[in-house]
Order: C-alpha cells, then sequence, then structure tokens
C-alpha cells in the first residue's frame, strides 16, 4: 500500500516553539493543529460545532469564578462543559476539539484539563490551586523515571531492595538495564567496569535532552578523554544543572535486525496514580526501524544507530516517501511466523515485567497527586536472544503523526486516554479494559480470568495485550452502552 | 476403459521419465544400496523389503511428494498425438495474440536499449564485481541513476491487449450485438458459475472452520483454532504434500505457515541448492543485464515504497537478480502460452546458433514485479530458501498472471470469471458503473494481476495464498475481487465517475478476506 506520507515543516505557524525539556515533544517547525499537511485535519461534525459554540455562549452569559476548575455544570443539566487547555498543536489538539462538551479555552481562562508541557509544569504546578475534579497530564516528579540518570539509581535502589526482601532471582528480572553509569559523578565506578570488559562498545547519552542529540559511541577511554575537555561548553541553558550531565551505557551490539536493520518499539504505557500503582498498557505501537543497515563497524555513523524518527530524518538516505514504521501487530506476527508463538509471548511478558519494574521502582519517590496521571512513551530494544531491553522512558512522547496510520494510532491512544481520565464520570472503576487500554496494574497484578486473584498458581495471565487485535470501537460502544442503561435507570 | 488406461500408462511413464533424471532417483538408488547392509533386507524378497525400507525411512513419503509435485505442476498432454504448442496453449488465436504481445514487448525493450545505449548484457570489470560482492547484503543503499529507465509495460497496458482479443470464428462485427458481452473481456471462455465455484471450494463453507475466521478473538479456541494447529502440525510430521495442499485451505498457522508451504512446493534445503542459489549469485556478479535496471527501478517504484515492505528491499534484490540468471525456469514454457524472448549475438542477426534466451530465465519483469516477492519475505528469511519458494511459485502460479491463455487460471479467464460473477449477482452495479464509464475491471485488473500482493495487508494476504496453494488454482483472486465489489456496492452505487469508484475501492487494507469470501460464494442470495 503505497500511502502518501506527510512531508513535515511544510507549514509554518506564527506561534512560537515552546521550550520542550525532554522526550520527544520538539518537533521543529509546528504545523498548523493536526493537518500533517495533507489536510485530513477532522473536524468536529456541524452539529456539535454548534452545540461547542452554543455553550460558549453560555458560558459567557454566566459568570466566572476565580481560580482554576470551575466544578463542572451538573450532568442532570445534560450541559456536559469541559473547559481544556492544551499545550501541543497537533493530534492531541484535534481530538480534544472533537470530544463532545469539551471547550477550550486560551491563555488565562480556567480550566478543567490542561495538557502542559514540563517546563510549565515545573514553574507553576507549585503554585496552582486545583479543584478536585482538574486533572492535568504530568506528576509533579515524573523525571524520576523519564531523566537517565535519576532511572538508572531508582532502579538500582529498587533492585538491592528486591534482593533483600526476595531474593536473587526476583531482582534479576530488573536485568533489563543495561549497565549505566552516570558521569561525571560515577567515572571511577565507570572507568572499573570499563577496563573489566574491554572491546566492547559503549554509548554517551546526555541525560536531559531529546531526539537523539549529542549521542555518541565509543570504544576507547581516550575517546571520552577528548570530550572531557569540551564537557563546560555545555550550551543547555534551560538546564537547571550547570554542568550537562550524561549517562555512559553499555551498548547492545547484537540487536534483533530485521531487514538488516536496527530498530526499537514504542510502546505506550498510561499510569493514573502511584499510590496506588494504577497503570494501563495500550495495545498498539510501532517498531522504528533505522534507514540503514546495521552494522558495528562504523560506529560514527550516527544514523546507524539510532533509530530515533527525528535523527533519521536528517540521515541522507532519508526518504520521506518511506516511512520507517511498522505496526507492532505486524511485527508480533512476524516474529510469531519465525520463532513461534512460545517464544513470542515469553518476549512479551518479560515486557510487561520492565513496565511494571521501572513502574515499581519509582513508585515511592514520585508524589501522587490524585490530579495527575501521565501518558509514558517506552522505548525498547530487543537483541537477538529476543530479550528485550529499556532504553528510555519519555514523559511527553510525541504526538505528532508522520502517517495516515500514524495519525490514526495517535488519535485512538489519546481518546482513550481522555476516556481513562473520564472527566465525564461515565466508568464505574471496575474495568479492566477501556477502547485499546488494558489495565495492567492494579496495585497488584491483574489477570485476564474474571474472579479470583490466580497470581499465586501457575495459571496466571496478565491482562496485557500488546501486539494483539485491538477492537477498541466495539468495546467502547459496549463500555458506554452500559453506563448509558445505569443512567437510564438512576434517572 | 482401454482410454484411460492408455491415458494412466502415459501419465505413469511420463513421470517416471522426468523424475528419473531428478535427484531424488539418484538418492533413492543410493539408499537401496546402503539398505543392503541391513538384516532385514534378505534376497528371496528384496523388492518388498527395500520397499517396506523406503516406506519406514520416509523416502517412500519423498518419492510421494515428488510424484505428486509433477502431476500438480506439469499438465499432461491430453491426447498423445497433440503437438507441444498444445501443452503451452491449445487455441490458436490466443497463441498469436501472446506472440504479438511479445513481440511489442521485445521491441520496446530493444529500443530502451538502444536509446540509452546500454548493452543488454555485458560482463562486470573485476573491480565492479568485487563491490558488488561487498555490498551483495545491502543493495539497497545503492542509489544508482535509474530515470532514464521506465518500466517496459504496466499492468494496465496489458489490460488493453486483453480487451482486444477476439476470437476469429465469432462474427461479432463492429457494432453491438447478442454476442456481445458487456464486460471489456470479449471471448468465449468456459467459466465456473457460482454453483461450481462452492462445490470446488467447499472448504470455505459457512460449516466449516476457518482461520481467519474462527481464530478471532471473540471465538474460544477451543471450537476449531487448537485442534487446527495440532492437526498442522501432525501434518509436517508427516512430511506428506498432498495432506499439506488439502490441509491449507481452511488456513495456515502463523508459525507453520512458512515449513507448510515449502512441503506443498516440495522445496527443501538440500546443499544442492544451496550451492545452486550461490552458483547464480556468482553470475549476477560476473555479468550485468539490462534488465537488472528494470528490476532496481521496479523495486525502488513499488516495494521501498510500500509501509510493510520496505524493510525487505535487500532480499528482493537478491531473489529476483538471481532469478533472471535462472535457466532452470525456461523448463516452464513447456506449459506456459508465452515462450522466452530470444536475442542474438552482435552481428549475427537470425542466425539460431546465436541466439541466446535473454534473460536467460526467459521472463522480463514489468511494474510491480517485485511485489510477488515481498510477502514472501515474511516467512522466510534465508535467501536460497526463498529464492526457492519464489520460483517454485513463479512457475507454478504467478507466470499465469501475465500471459494470454485459456488456462482457467489465466489472466484472461480470471477477468472474465470475474465479470461474469459479478454481472450475474450484482447486475444492477455492474450496469451502473457500465454506464458511468467505470468498467469494473479497469479497477480489479491491478488487484489480479499482482495477486492482491501490495493491496490487502499482509495477515489477510498470506490467507488467500494459503488457498491459492491449496486449491492449486488462482480463481479465488476473482472471486475475491468480485466480492469485494458486493462489499463496497453501496457506495458504489453512489458515484458518478471512474475516479470516484476509484477512490471507493482505492484502500484495500482494512478489509478481511475469508468472511468476504463466505459470504459472497456461501450467503449471497442468488
Amino acid at each position: 500500500m503505497s500511502k502518501s506520507k506527510v512531508r513535515k515543516g511544510q507549514a509554518r505557524s506564527s506561534v512560537a516553539v515552546l521550550p520542550k525539556e525532554e522526550g520527544e515533544a520538539a518537533e521543529g517547525p509546528r504545523t498548523p493543529a493536526s493537518a500533517p499537511g495533507r489536510g485530513w485535519r477532522r473536524r468536529a461534525p456541524p452539529r456539535l460545532r454548534m452545540f461547542l459554540n452554543a455553550q460558549r455562549e453560555e458560558k459567557q452569559k454566566n459568570h466566572c469564578s476565580k481560580g482554576h476548575g470551575v466544578s463542572k455544570v451538573k450532568e442532570r443539566d445534560q450541559k456536559l462543559c469541559i473547559r481544556f487547555k492544551c499545550a501541543v498543536m497537533n493530534t492531541l489538539l484535534d481530538v480534544l476539539r472533537c470530544r463532545p462538551g469539551w471547550v477550550e479555552v486560551k491563555d488565562e481562562g480556567e480550566w478543567d484539563f490542561y495538557w502542559c508541557d514540563v517546563s510549565w509544569l515545573r514553574e507553576n504546578f507549585d503554585h496552582t490551586y486545583m479543584d478536585e475534579h482538574v486533572r492535568i497530564s504530568h506528576f509533579r516528579n515524573h523525571y524520576e523515571l523519564t531523566r537517565k540518570n535519576y532511572m538508572v539509581k531508582n532502579l538500582k535502589r529498587f533492585r538491592k531492595q528486591l534482593e533483600r526482601e526476595m531474593g536473587k532471582l526476583e531482582a534479576a528480572k530488573c536485568d533489563f538495564f543495561p549497565k549505566t553509569f552516570e558521569l561525571p559523578s560515577d567515572y571511577h565506578l565507570f572507568v572499573e567496569e570499563f577496563r573489566k570488559t574491554p572491546g566492547i562498545t559503549w554509548i554517551m547519552k546526555p541525560v536531559a535532552r531529546s531526539q537523539g542529540k549529542g549521542i555518541f559511541l565509543f570504544r576507547k577511554l581516550k575517546d571520552i578523554m577528548d570530550w572531557r575537555k569540551d564537557v563546560g561548553r555545555s550550551d543547555d541553558q534551560k538546564d537547571d544543572i550547570p554542568v550537562e550531565n550524561y549517562v555512559a551505557q553499555r551498548y547492545i551490539e547484537n540487536p534483533y535486525l530485521i531487514g538488516g536493520r536496527k530498530f526499537d518499539l514504542r510502546v505506550y504505557v498510561l499510569v493514573m496514580s502511584y499510590l496506588p500503582l494504577r497503570a494501563w498498557l495500550y495495545r498498539d505501537g510501532f517498531v522504528r526501524f533505522s534507514n540503514t543497515r546495521f552494522t558495528l563497524s562504523s560506529i560514527d555513523d550516527h544514523y546507524v544507530h539510532l533509530t530515533n524518527v527525528a535523527v533519521q530524518k536528517t540521515s541522507p538516505d532519508y526518504d520521506p516517501e518511506k516511512g520507517c514504521k511498522w505496526m507492532i501487530q505486524r511485527f508480533r506476527q512476524y516474529l510469531t511466523s519465525k520463532h513461534g508463538p512460545e517464544a513470542v509471548e515469553t518476549l512479551f511478558q518479560d515486557m510487561d515485567n520492565i513496565f511494571i519494574k521501572s513502574l515499581q521502582s519509582v513508585q515511592k519517590v514520585i508524589i501522587s497527586d490524585k490530579h495527575c496521571f501521565e501518558l509514558y512513551g517506552y522505548d525498547i530494544l530487543i537483541d537477538q536472544n529476543l530479550k528485550p531491553w529499556l532504553l528510555e522512558v519519555n514523559a511527553s512522547p510525541s504526538l505528532a503523526a508522520s502517517s495516515q496510520e500514524d495519525y490514526q494510532l495517535k488519535t485512538c491512544l489519546l481518546e482513550d486516554t481522555l476516556h481513562i481520565v473520564d472527566m465525564e464520570g461515565r466508568l464505574t472503576g471496575k474495568e479492566k479494559r477501556v477502547g485499546g487500554f488494558d489495565l495492567m496494574w492494579n496495585d497488584g497484578p491483574v489477570s485476564r480470568e474474571e474472579g479470583i486473584d490466580l497470581s499465586g498458581t501457575g495459571n496466571f495471565v496478565a491482562n496485557t495485550h500488546l501486539g494483539c487485535n485491538n477492537d477498541r470501537k466495539k468495546q467502547l460502544r459496549q463500555l458506554f452502552h452500559s453506563f448509558h442503561n445505569r443512567k437510564k435507570v438512576t434517572g | 476403459m482401454l482410454q484411460e488406461e492408455t491415458d494412466l500408462s502415459v501419465i505413469i511413464a511420463h513421470i517416471v521419465q522426468k523424475l528419473r533424471s531428478s535427484r531424488l532417483s539418484t538418492q533413492l538408488g543410493f539408499q537401496a544400496s546402503v539398505s543392503l547392509q541391513k538384516p532385514e533386507i534378505k534376497l528371496e524378497s528384496l523388492k518388498e523389503d527395500i520397499k517396506e525400507f523406503f516406506r519406514i525411512t520416509g523416502w517412500e513419503k519423498k518419492l510421494q511428494n515428488a510424484v505428486y509435485s509433477e502431476l500438480t505442476v506439469f499438465p499432461l498432454p491430453r491426447h498423445p498425438a497433440a503437438p507441444p504448442e498444445h501443452l503451452k496453449e491449445p487455441l490458436v488465436y490466443m497463441r498469436k495474440a501472446q506472440g504479438s504481445w511479445e513481440k511489442r514487448i521485445l521491441k520496446s525493450l530493444n529500443s530502451m536499449c538502444t536509446e540509452l545505449s546500454i548493452p543488454l548484457a555485458r560482463k562486470r570489470p573485476v573491480v565492479e564485481q568485487k563491490e558488488l560482492l561487498n555490498k551483495w547484503n545491502e543493495m539497497g543503499t545503492d542509489e544508482p541513476d535509474l530515470s532514464l529507465f521506465r518500466p517496459v509495460y504496466a499492468p494496465k497496458d496489458f489490460l488493453e491487449v486483453l480487451i482486444n482479443l477476439r476470437n476469429p470464428n465469432y462474427e461479432n462485427g463492429d457494432h453491438l450485438n447478442l454476442r456481445t458481452h458487456l464486460g471489456l473481456i470479449q471471448v468465449p471462455l468456459k467459466v465456473k458459475y457460482i454453483s461450481e465455484l462452492k462445490d470446488y471450494f467447499i472448504e470455505l463453507s459457512l460449516n466449516t472452520g476457518q482461520l481467519g475466521i474462527d481464530d478471532a478473538t471473540q471465538v474460544p479456541p477451543e471450537l476449531f483454532e487448537n485442534e487446527h494447529v495440532r492437526l498442522g502440525q501432525k501434518v509436517l510430521a508427516e512430511q506428506d504434500s498432498a495432506a499439506a495442499q488439502q490441509y491449507v485451505r481452511q488456513g495456515s498457522p502463523t508459525a507453520l505457515r512458512a515449513e507448510l508451504w515449502a512441503l506443498i512446493l516440495n522445496v527443501s534445503n538440500q546443499p544442492e541448492d544451496l550451492l545452486y542459489y550461490e552458483q547464480l549469485k556468482s553470475n549476477v556478479i560476473q555479468h550485468d543485464l539490462l534488465v537488472d535496471s528494470l528490476i532496481y527501478k521496479d523495486v525502488k517504484l513499488t516495494a521501498s515504497n510500500d509501509d510493510y515492505y520496505f524493510v525487505f528491499e535487500d532480499y528482493l534484490y537478491q531473489v529476483l537478480l538471481c532469478f533472471s540468471r535462472d535457466t532452470s525456469v525456461l523448463g516452464h514454457f513447456a506449459y506456459n502460452s508465452a515462450s522466452p524472448p530470444k536475442s542474438y549475438i552482435r552481428g549475427k542477426l537470425g542466425m539460431e546458433d546465436y541466439a541466446v534466451f535473454y534473460p536467460p530465465n526467459g521472463v522480463i519483469p514489468f511494474h510491480g514485479f517485485s511485489m510477488y516477492v515481498a510477502p514472501l519475505c515474511f516467512l522466510y528469511h534465508e535467501p536460497s530458501k526463498l529464492y526457492q519458494i519464489f520460483r517454485e511459485m513463479y512457475v507454478r502460479f504467478f507466470f499465469r498472471l501475465h500471459s494470454i491463455s485459456s488456462h482457467h487460471s489465466g489472466i484472461v479467464s480470471l477477468c472474465f470469471l470475474f465479470e461474469t460473477l459479478l454481472q450475474t449477482h450484482l447486475p444492477q452495479l455492474f450496469y451502473h458503473l457500465r454506464e458511468i464509464g467505470a468498467q469494473p475491471l479497469r479497477i480489479s485488473f491491478k488487484w489480479m494481476v499482482r495477486a492482491f500482493s501490495g493491496y490487502l495487508a499482509t495477515d489477510q494476504l498470506l490467507l488467500l495464498w494459503d488457498r491459492i496453494l491449496g486449491y492449486n488454482s488462482l480463481e479465488i483472486l476473482a472471486v475475491l475481487a468480485a466480492a469485494v465489489f458486493a462489499f463496497r456496492a453501496v457506495n458504489l452505487m453512489e458515484v458518478t465517475s471512474l475516479a470516484a469508484a476509484e477512490a471507493v475501492l482505492a484502500d484495500l487494507s482494512t478489509l478481511k478476506v475469508m468472511p468476504l469470501l463466505q459470504i459472497f460464494l456461501f450467503a449471497t442470495v442468488t
């Protein structure tokens, strides 16, 4: 299927690019909300637009109180009005605008829902009063999970704790993160490890940058000696820390290759709260391919080793018509036909383990505010032994669409996220599945089977369906159908 | 009775002759002589003992598979006195049409050749050979200048030729009369009615479990899927070609598909096959053919741009370049209505002694040819096995999709079958589309020529190709094309132009193939 591909950067918006700290949220020149250049922007159907306009007029007639988060109009009046603010100008804005009963507020207006960016969060979260029903899309100190150096620390600590409490076997389940050292603080420990295993390749990543910037590979200490001299010239002014921190990580030299190319997986995990830990896993995701063939002989070839789409786009080979992504379903089918269903099942179970252990490791550290939720983008690399490795966790995964298929995926992802956030109050709280999201962890493992918790017995099958069939429309219809029935009964 | 016996003995003689020269007979001979060492083999009952030995060790199965393969692939002469052309194509006017089409293609190729002053073939200098050998696994990174090359022909050119096919025994005249068909194909070919199709495709019926339907999430796997997978594993353990072919009619489980197809096509990865592939590879390295550039261009234009197959670009080169050097493919021209084009050494035009087949395998690629290989990359990862599977698929099925013949799986019959099905079961739709100048065949032709590769989602395509292998026929492509039109009939009734009709049918990637086929064949009120 030759799909018409998006050309990023064709339309320029006059909105200033908001500074982004991490994750992939910075996409370069903004395209006007959603239109990835080809005009498939979704517009609210005429009836809905009139309804929304009427709502706006209604609101203007009514009074506006102080503080954020005036309680929303009672549902019984059938006039659902949720005021939202959105810091990103792409797919998300489309989804929010199309949602019935949701009204956009600009600038200084009060809001019930804010999809903010992390810099706003840092500056304003602590001084903002939020009503009970208000929701915001980040946790205050999410960087404990998403900053590479903090994540390493938390994971190491969690691993030690597990070893103490449950033994080596359980602790070994945390070995999904390649050996990492924070620099310059752990420099000596790093050198010790480096000398123990000579000849292997290491990768140097800046702690707080995204889109593959500033990353390089090395095999000799001499290579980073030179870099150490230059480290004072850090140009990341937005960072609080005066000297830019890096992590040195063991480079995975035997990645799984498809068609001779290296790839990584992007998986979406939605965390609604940390205490207790409630996490949902989205069934869809995608596989990002490197544009060039993998070989260890060309360490300097930036483009081979980094599968980040942002970097791929600057590779001279890059042909935007090519679109280097596969959906995870297709990847799962490919692996099944090559290795058989059992091996693939084990691989996906190992990935579940990664998600859960990583969240557990920061559970006690992250401030679990009931107003907060967060949609993480997990980057996973698979090696030739079908072992998954965690590369990083993104708090602001890119929501811009690079193709029609991508747009579809992100729209559905965001719609389902908003369903789970449930500002409209339609869910009972007992659901194990909403649209494409499956409840992965609810203060304990969630089983596919109904009823009794079989986590102790061998029959436990986790309620995750990554890469499986996503018949979300049907499921949502059934879900909201029962809500309507309940409403009718209660009046 | 006598006639049947004569037929049977002719068939047996034919197969024995074919197999005698094959590798299998040498192996069997060797195995037999080895078995003489065994104590069970006694001189008095030598013949029976050796037969028993073969049966136990699985060699009998291999022989059975080879015989079955011959029976399936090679059509047998209908009459002992029939000339060889009849095996290719019994109808004279079809042969003539194919001949003139081939002349056109060759002319186009030659003119491109003289225009660009590139030789049809040349020996590579040593430096270039070394370079290519280094880059063998990543030929996709090469960016040769292909702007001056154009594909020799595209499916729509071929469609025009088919539309102009006429049977000279029919007096049609220039104007419409009772004999004029409403569709585009104007030759009277015998195709199956839907009642015959229902019988033919009986394993697809509503009462039989199917992969593609009965393995959906809502259906508990105990009902069908588990049993079917177990059965598949048993078939593989038995290594029985015929059983495998019957089995995949209901679909093949993803994990078993690669082996099942290899069993049906009787492809095994013997060391001789690897050697043969290596030899082809060295042929590619030593000589450069004009056809290579056509292949490059085709891959870059089609598979590389496809969301799903771009990853396999390198494999496609490795397979297609070797394919064009494989002279064993020439064998299939015995039953293909096409004939391999001939080229003459420079200066010796017309002298048979200096004629060579060009390209060596006799197949000139057209626009979209690489899409035949792309879905197979999903199943086979080892180049020589991938190559063999593709070659088998080509000489059994794909060649019929671009040569003019009256065979029931040939593209002409498929087109006619499609049009007939549509006319008979959706007359209103057919008439409406015809009135607005959107003859349905104009839209569905490209699907059928490519066996839907690149139009359907890969998992659905593989389910469809399971059935092609299972029934050893391409008729299912025509049925699916008609089913797609039936599915989108409501929207199609509202369009008012060919472009709009194309737009309605532009995206097939969300279609589920098996439910469509089932509904069309078994659940439509006739």
